[in-house]
């Protein structure tokens, strides 16, 4: 179900914004308006709705409208008009109060210079959201250390921001937006402030605990790498206007025009399509069937392996052609003859990352989730013709 | 052909007559209220004998700012008590404390509303400028018109001089708020006075000190001024020995006036800057 729903949301800057939307709807681009009004087109009728537990991102140059279009959602700035429907409600409706409750419980947000209180602790800055809701001082300060341990800051609740590194000081941020435990994370540049390694690493505990609390999370940037790295799907934002929705293989393979063809035509695939991508789906078989049956199976489907899961799809091996027809001879299970040491690596490794290890093994490199399931093996032909920029093939394409 | 002169004056001077006529109860009223805090502070300053006070600031002295402050309350205070200076003194430090304590009162909160409303930033200023350039001289008059001679229409004219830095400050510290950090408690929401109260006046109280402080100031230098129009104390003193052209007399009671002056400044400045 979408949580969020917006709906030819615009926002004009200017003394006029009916005017300037009438000038949008003839026709009139960002430039001739500015130009004619001195009216500024802030976001233009953007409509687009956002699913329970992903994380949409609303990529663009400076200027393209992004931090006004992310703020329109919770009102820091006033929509001029559409709609922004938070499960079904307007907010763009909602009364102060309302809206005070919504920011307050639902909404919670990270900015781009980190916008920690200096007067206050790391410890007094997580838990100002809970303060002002009335929270008492008990539950309040369990709720702002959850918040901090989940983060991995335990330990420096009472240093002030300006004790702390940039890395550090943006952990304490989203410390903050978490602790109400809104629905939906709004993320405005949250990580364009720090230095690229650093990046990398909250890059990657954002998926960590998106992937744990399941939040609905928003989050805006201008690079690419990143908006492919994090997002489900990115919104692609040109003059105030989006110019593409999609996921961050079909902005890549299939750009809606020259602007965003433009945009990604320097990215480096193999930096940006991961395991999950890429991957097909295996030929599996569990421990307890005979080798024969393995060897039909190879037989039927053309191939020289099978990956031998039990029956939650949990990895326990490969069994191999030759293998196989040893176990026949000796009279083996495939429990018994199977490979234990399977390369493996998680679905979220880069293709740049997984070079090695395929050039080290004969066998599909195996995609194994967190909690060590089968997902998909790794085929070279298909690897390469990803890279090529062709679509991934469809998953259970025999090599 | 000359254009009549305007009668500016003529008009000042009906205006101040219809006050006099219509708000005298409410002068009345202020003048009981404020005649009563100088006198207040006055016997309070002067309950215990010199000896117990001096020590007593040298402590809280020693307290905001260590050895050298306190040594230098210790030995400025006996000072002004060796040179008999200690009644007349304490009578001015009352008449200021009274006025910095009104204009703090008043100058915070109209601070507050200009930072918050521009229309409110946009009257208060000319106003503020009128205040501090209009000579002090001038307004005394009007305010021994209201308030009769005496104390209270100095601490009046005390006010008048030496408000505009507490509500400039205040207004200024609370606009300095990084604009992001204001954001930020909105996104979380925030109501106006959570706002307020805690983000922008603690972001801002640096600088409101230093308008508070400069608040002091002023008023301490309107003490000569205020003995003018009867205001009693060291600065009547000073006045008398101007008008009588004795040099030394004036002398006393001026270091007595610097000494207040040095230890009021630099207590206020302190007082605040640590954690």
């Amino acid at each position: 179900m979408s949580i969020i729903e917006v709906r030819q949301l615009t926002k004009i800057f200017g003394n006029e914004p009916n005017r300037a939307e009438q000038l949008l709807s003839q026709g009139w681009s960002k430039e001739k308006i500015y130009k004619e009004t001195k009216m500024t087109v802030g976001v233009n009728k953007a409509s687009f709705s956002i699913e329970q537990g992903e994380i949409f991102v609303i990529m663009g140059l400076s200027g393209s409208g992004k931090s006004t279009l992310v703020r329109l959602l919770n009102r820091l700035i006033e929509p001029s008009s559409g709609q922004v429907l938070f499960n079904g409600r307007d907010i763009v409706q909602m009364s102060t109060d309302e809206l005070r409750q919504l920011r307050r419980k639902k909404i919670g947000m990270v900015f781009q210079k980190f916008a920690l209180f200096p007067h206050r602790t790391v410890l007094g800055n997580v838990e100002y959201g809970l303060e002002i809701q009335g929270i008492d001082k008990k539950t309040r300060k369990e709720l702002a250390r959850n918040a901090l341990e989940l983060v991995g800051l335990e330990g420096w609740e009472n240093s002030y921001p300006d004790q702390l590194s940039g890395g550090m000081q943006q952990r304490v941020g989203l410390a903050r937006g978490l602790a109400n435990d809104p629905d939906v994370l709004l993320m405005d540049e949250a990580f364009s402030a720090l230095d690229p390694l650093i990046r990398k690493d909250m890059q990657h505990e954002l998926l960590l605990l998106q992937a744990r609390m399941k939040k609905t999370i928003i989050f805006i940037t201008h690079d690419l790498d990143e908006a492919l790295r994090i997002g489900d799907r990115i919104a692609l934002m040109k003059d105030g206007s989006i110019v593409q929705i999609g996921t961050p293989e079909q902005i890549l393979i299939q750009p809606a025009d020259k602007y965003v063809e433009r945009f990604v035509e320097d990215v480096d695939l193999s930096k940006v399509l991961t395991a999950a991508h890429v991957m097909q789906e295996p030929e599996t078989i569990t421990p307890d069937k005979g080798p024969r049956v393995a060897l039909q199976l190879m037989r039927d489907s053309g191939v020289s392996s099978l990956y031998v899961t039990d029956k939650e799809r949990k990895l326990l091996g490969v069994v191999t052609a030759e293998s196989a027809s040893l176990a026949v001879k000796e009279n083996k299970s495939i429990g018994e003859v199977m490979e234990v040491n399977v390369p493996w690596v998680p679905p979220a490794t880069v293709l740049h990352e997984l070079f090695e290890v395929m050039a080290e093994t004969r066998i599909p490199v195996a995609v194994v989730d967190e909690r060590d399931k089968l997902r998909g093996i790794l085929i070279k032909g298909a690897v390469l013709s990803a890279l090529a920029g062709n679509a991934v093939p469809e998953a259970g394409v025999a090599v | 052909m000359s254009i009549p002169k305007i009668p500016l004056g003529h008009w000042v001077e009906a205006f101040e007559d219809w006050l006099t006529d219509h708000l005298g109860s409410v002068f009345n009223f202020i003048r009981s209220i404020i005649g009563s805090m100088v006198e207040g502070i006055e016997t309070g300053l002067l309950a215990a004998p010199a000896i117990v006070l001096i020590l007593l600031i040298a402590a809280l002295a020693y307290r905001i700012g260590k050895w050298r402050m306190a040594l230098f309350a210790f030995i400025g205070l006996m000072l002004i008590d060796n040179l008999g200076l200690w009644e007349p003194s304490m009578q001015a430090l009352s008449l200021v404390l009274t006025a910095a304590i009104l204009s703090v009162a008043a100058g915070v909160p109209i601070g507050i509303l200009c930072a918050r409303k521009n229309g409110v930033q946009n009257t208060v200023t000319p106003v503020l400028d009128f205040m501090q350039t209009m000579p002090a001289f001038v307004y005394l008059l009007p305010a021994v018109s209201f308030f009769s001679l005496g104390v209270v229409p100095g601490v009046i004219a005390s006010i008048i001089f030496a408000i505009p830095p507490t509500i400039r400050l205040t207004n200024l510290g609370i606009r300095q708020v990084p604009a992001e950090l204001v954001e930020a408690a909105d996104a979380f929401g925030s109501t106006p006075n959570q706002k307020l109260f805690k983000l922008q006046l603690p972001l801002a109280m640096p600088t409101i000190m230093a308008g508070i402080n400069q608040t002091i100031m002023l008023s301490l230098s309107m003490v000569v001024i205020s003995s003018m129009i009867g205001a009693q104390g060291v600065g009547a003193l000073v006045y008398r020995a101007v008008t009588q052209a004795k040099t030394g007399v004036g002398f006393e009671a001026g270091i007595a006036i610097v000494i207040m002056a040095i230890l009021l400044d630099r207590l206020t400045q302190n007082a605040f800057k640590k954690k």
